[in-house]
C-alpha cells in the first residue's frame, strides 16, 4: 500500500562560502554550519506568479523505497503534460540558502586603537521538503474522470477529477492510495470547489535509469486566479504540528496571506557569542517561542528581499538561469526599463531582475489552521531579513585609560545579550550562564577592581570619601 | 464642596455633550485601533503616514467648504483619514495624501440629491489600491484572535449604536455570516472554518466602521438592511468566486451608486451630525437628528 502522506521531513544544508568585495569597514565571510534537522515534519514549496499564471515546485526528500511513494495535490486546473516539469532538487536548496535567517558577527576594535573591523556570516540552515503520495489506474464508474495520464521523469502522473468524494475515495483505495477516512469530506470539498487531482507515483524502471536516492521536484504551470496552497488534505492525519516553508518569487513586491496574519519573525537581535556553535538550536527554539506567543502556530515572514542582492548574503542570489527553471517566466520582459535596484556596493553587477523573493514559514494543524493558505502579493517592496548579531569583544591587549571604560560597557551589552536571548527563546537565564561559561567565549570581563560608581556629590566632598 | 461638585457636574456634562456625537466615539476607537496595529501588530505604519493622510483629508475638506461657501468641520474628514490608514497599506507617503485627497474631494464632486455617492473612505482605499501597485488592501494584517474579534465588537457596538446605524452592520455581519456558514455546509466543510473567516480584524473593522457611515446607507432602515444584504452577497461573490480577498471593501463602492434608488424606494429623514450644545429637544424622528442651528 502506498501511503497517503502529504508531507516529508527535513534536511539540513549545506553551505557556500562567499568572499564578499571589501566595501567601507564591512567585509564578511559565511560558514557552514553542520547540523541535524532543525524542523522535522516539514515542506518546501516555490511559488512563482504574476497575474493569473503560477507556477508550482514542490521538493521532495522522500527517502525510501519508490513503490511507497504517492502523492496527492488538490489543483485548480486540469494539468497537461507540457503543464508538468521536473526540476532539480539543488534549486529549491539554493533558494532555502539565499533566504535562510542569518547569524553575523561583528569584531569589536581595539578601544585603544580603533582600526579595523570584520564582519562573519553564518546562515542558520534550515531546510525540507513536502510532498505526498502517488498512484494511478483505470476505472471511472465511480464517477472519477481520469483528465490526462503521462510520465515526466521517474513519475507517472495523473490528472483526476471527480462527481463526489466516495468514488473518489473507493477509486484512490483501490489504486493502492492509503486515504484516511477523514479525508472524505475535504476531498468532498476540493471536488464541489471544482478543484481537480494531481496524483503522482514513481515509475520504477525510469527511477533506476534516472539512478540516485533522491526523487527530484515537481514543478507545474498553470493559470487560476486562485492563488493558494491546500494544506487541508496534509492535515487529515497529520499528528501534531507541520511546517511548511513557502518561497514566493513575484514581480511587485512581498507575498502575505490573506486569510492568516502574517508576521515578521523577530530580527536584528544582538546574542551571546556561544550561539555561533548553538544557531540552529537558538532558532528553532526561538520560532517556537514567536509561534507560542500566538496560540503555538502561525505565518511567519523569514526573509523578503529583491533578488538581485543580499547583504549579508546566506548565499548568492539565484542565478537567471536558476530563476527560469523555478518558473520565473516574466524575466526578459522589458529588462532593460528596469530601474537598476538600488543599495550597497556589494551587490553583483549584472542585469536587474524583477524578482522579489518572501520566505514564509508557516506552523499550523488541523485546527488552527482550519482553511487553506491563501496569498496576495502586495507592492511592499521593504526588504526584511532575519538577522541575528555576534558582537565579540575585542579580546587583545588594551593599555590605555579607555580600556576600563570599555570593559564595562561590553559587559553591560553581555548582560543585555542574555536578557534579549532568553526572552527570544524561553531560556533561563541559568541556563544561558551555564552555556555560556562551558562554551568559554563571549564570557563578561574581569574588571581590574570593581569601580566606584562616582556620582556628582562625591565630587563636591571628595575629602568625606571613606 | 459645592465647588467641587459643580466642577464634576460641568465636567460630566462636557464629556456627556463631547460624547453625544457619534464622531467623537469614532476618532477614539479609531485613533486606539491604529495605536494599537502599530505597537502591537507592528503594521508598517510610520507616523508621518498617519499624519499626511490626516493632513490630506482635512486640508481638502478646508479647501472644498470654502470654496462652497459651508462651516468648516475637521471632524468628518479626520474619520476618513484614520480609516485610510487602518486599512490601506502602502510604502508611499504620497499615496497616502493621494489617498486623502481622493476621499475627500470624492464627497464634493460626486454627489445625488444633496447626498454624496461614495463612502470617502472606501473611495480613496479603492481606487489607490487599483491604480497603482504601490498600494495595497491587507486583509490578513489584523489575524484572527478572537479576544481581539470580541473587543473590536464591543467597541463598535457602542459606536454605531449612537450613530444608530448598528443595524447595517449588523445586517451586514448577519448575512455574510449566514452566507460563511451556507458555503461550509455546502461544501461539507467543518464549521471551524467558517468561524474562521469571521473572526478576520478587515472584516469586522469594515463592518463598524466604514459600512456604517450614515451619510452614504439608505436613509430608512428596512433600506438599510436591504442594502447591507447586497453588500455582504456581492462581497461574498468577489471573494469565493473572483478569489479576490477583499471582496466586501470593493463590494461596498460597487454598490454605493444605487443607494439613492434605496432612498426613493424606501423613503426617510436624513441624519445630521449633532452640534456641541446638544438639543435634547426636536427629534422627531429615529434618524433626525436637527442641529442645534
Amino acid at each position: 500500500m502506498k501511503q497517503f502522506k502529504y508531507l516529508l521531513s527535513s534536511a539540513l544544508v549545506a553551505i557556500t562560502l562567499t568572499a564578499a568585495p571589501s566595501a567601507s569597514a564591512f567585509c564578511g565571510f559565511y560558514v557552514a554550519k553542520a547540523d541535524t534537522d532543525l524542523f522535522n515534519q516539514s515542506s518546501k514549496v516555490a511559488l512563482v506568479r504574476d497575474g493569473d499564471r503560477t507556477v508550482i515546485t514542490m521538493a521532495n526528500d522522500y527517502i525510501g523505497d519508490p513503490t511507497e511513494f504517492a502523492m496527492v495535490i488538490p489543483v485548480p486546473t486540469v494539468i497537461t503534460k507540457d503543464q508538468v516539469h521536473i526540476s532539480d532538487a539543488g534549486l529549491l536548496d539554493h533558494l532555502d540558502a539565499y533566504t535562510a535567517p542569518r547569524l553575523v558577527e561583528y569584531f569589536d576594535d581595539n578601544p585603544c586603537e580603533r582600526r579595523y573591523r570584520k564582519e562573519m556570516a553564518m546562515r542558520s540552515s534550515v531546510q525540507m521538503a513536502p510532498m505526498m503520495d502517488s498512484a494511478f489506474e483505470e476505472a471511472e464508474n465511480l464517477g472519477v474522470t481520469i483528465e490526462e495520464s503521462f510520465s515526466v521523469g521517474e513519475y507517472d502522473i495523473l490528472i483526476l477529477s471527480a462527481k463526489e468524494s466516495d468514488g473518489l475515495q473507493t477509486w484512490l483505495e483501490s489504486n493502492g492510495y492509503r486515504v484516511p477516512k477523514k479525508a472524505v469530506k475535504t476531498l468532498g470539498s476540493y471536488i464541489k470547489q471544482d478543484m481537480k487531482f494531481f496524483v503522482a507515483k514513481v515509475n520504477l524502471e525510469e527511477k533506476a535509469k534516472q539512478g540516485g536516492e533522491m526523487l527530484r521536484p515537481i514543478a507545474v504551470a498553470y493559470e487560476s486566479p486562485k492563488f493558494m496552497l491546500p494544506i487541508r488534505l496534509g492535515t487529515v492525519n497529520a499528528n501534531g504540528d507541520q511546517d511548511l516553508f513557502v518561497y514566493t518569487l513575484t514581480k511587485n513586491g512581498k507575498v502575505e496571506t490573506t486569510n492568516y496574519r502574517t508576521q515578521k519573525i523577530p530580527s536584528d537581535k544582538e546574542l551571546p557569542i556561544f550561539i555561533k556553535d548553538d544557531f540552529g538550536d537558538f532558532y528553532k527554539d526561538m520560532y517556537k517561542t514567536s509561534a507560542n506567543r500566538q496560540g503555538g502556530h502561525g505565518v511567519f515572514m523569514e526573509y523578503a528581499w529583491d533578488m538581485n542582492w543580499c547583504d549579508p548574503c546566506a548565499a548568492d542570489p539565484l542565478s537567471d538561469d536558476q530563476l527560469k527553471e523555478l518558473g520565473v517566466f516574466w524575466l526578459d520582459e522589458g529588462r532593460n526599463d528596469q530601474p537598476m535596484p538600488m543599495p550597497r556596493s556589494m551587490r553583483p553587477k549584472q542585469m536587474a531582475k524583477n524578482v522579489y523573493v518572501t520566505r514564509l514559514h508557516v506552523r499550523y494543524d488541523a485546527e488552527s489552521f482550519p482553511e487553506d493558505l491563501k496569498f496576495k502579493e502586495t507592492g511592499d517592496r521593504q526588504n526584511f531579513q532575519g538577522r541575528y548579531i555576534l558582537r565579540h569583544a575585542y579580546d587583545g591587549e588594551m593599555d590605555c585609560p579607555e580600556a576600563e571604560k570599555y570593559k564595562q560597557e561590553v559587559n553591560a551589552r553581555k548582560e543585555t545579550e542574555i536578557k534579549t536571548l532568553a526572552n527570544l527563546t524561553g531560556w533561563e537565564t541559568k541556563y544561558i550562564r551555564t552555556k555560556m561559561k562551558a562554551s568559554g567565549k563571549g564570557e563578561l570581563f574581569d574588571l581590574d577592581e570593581p569601580k566606584k560608581r562616582v556620582d556628582w556629590w562625591n565630587k563636591i566632598w571628595p575629602s568625606d570619601e571613606d | 464642596m459645592a465647588g467641587i461638585s459643580q466642577y464634576m457636574q460641568k465636567r460630566g456634562a462636557l464629556i456627556s455633550a463631547l460624547l453625544a456625537d457619534p464622531r467623537h466615539y469614532q476618532i477614539i476607537v479609531l485613533s486606539s485601533l491604529i495605536l494599537l496595529g502599530t505597537f502591537h501588530f507592528a503594521f508598517q505604519l510610520p507616523w508621518w503616514h498617519v499624519v499626511a493622510c490626516v493632513g490630506s483629508t482635512v486640508g481638502t475638506q478646508a479647501i472644498a467648504d470654502k470654496i462652497i461657501g459651508r462651516r468648516f468641520d475637521a471632524r468628518s474628514p479626520l474619520i476618513s483619514a484614520l480609516s485610510l490608514t487602518l486599512l490601506l497599506r502602502t510604502g508611499s507617503v504620497t499615496l497616502s495624501v493621494a489617498a486623502g485627497i481622493l476621499a475627500i474631494s470624492s464627497k464634493y464632486i460626486v454627489r445625488w440629491r444633496g447626498k454624496h455617492i461614495f463612502n470617502p473612505a472606501n473611495f480613496g482605499l479603492v481606487i489607490l489600491s487599483l491604480l497603482f501597485t504601490g498600494a495595497w488592501i491587507s486583509p490578513g494584517q489584523w489575524g484572527t484572535a478572537p479576544i481581539f474579534a470580541l473587543f473590536l465588537l464591543g467597541m463598535g457596538g457602542i459606536v454605531t449604536g449612537k450613530a444608530k446605524r448598528w443595524d447595517v452592520s449588523i445586517a451586514l455581519l448577519v448575512s455574510y455570516a449566514a452566507l460563511l456558514f451556507g458555503r461550509a455546509l455546502w461544501l461539507g466543510d467543518p464549521l471551524t472554518i467558517p468561524v474562521h473567516q469571521l473572526q478576520s480584524g478587515a472584516l469586522l473593522i469594515f463592518a463598524f466602521f466604514m459600512i456604517s457611515d450614515p451619510k452614504t446607507t439608505p436613509d430608512a432602515r428596512l433600506g438599510r438592511v436591504l442594502y447591507a444584504i447586497l453588500v455582504a452577497t456581492l462581497g461574498f461573490t468577489i471573494q469565493f468566486a473572483f478569489y479576490n480577498a477583499a471582496g466586501i471593501i470593493l463590494a461596498l463602492i460597487l454598490t454605493a451608486p444605487i443607494v439613492p434608488l434605496f432612498d426613493r424606494l424606501f423613503p426617510a429623514g436624513r441624519i445630521h451630525w449633532p452640534n456641541f450644545q446638544i438639543s435634547k429637544t426636536g427629534v422627531s424622528h429615529e434618524t433626525v437628528q436637527i442641529p442645534a442651528e
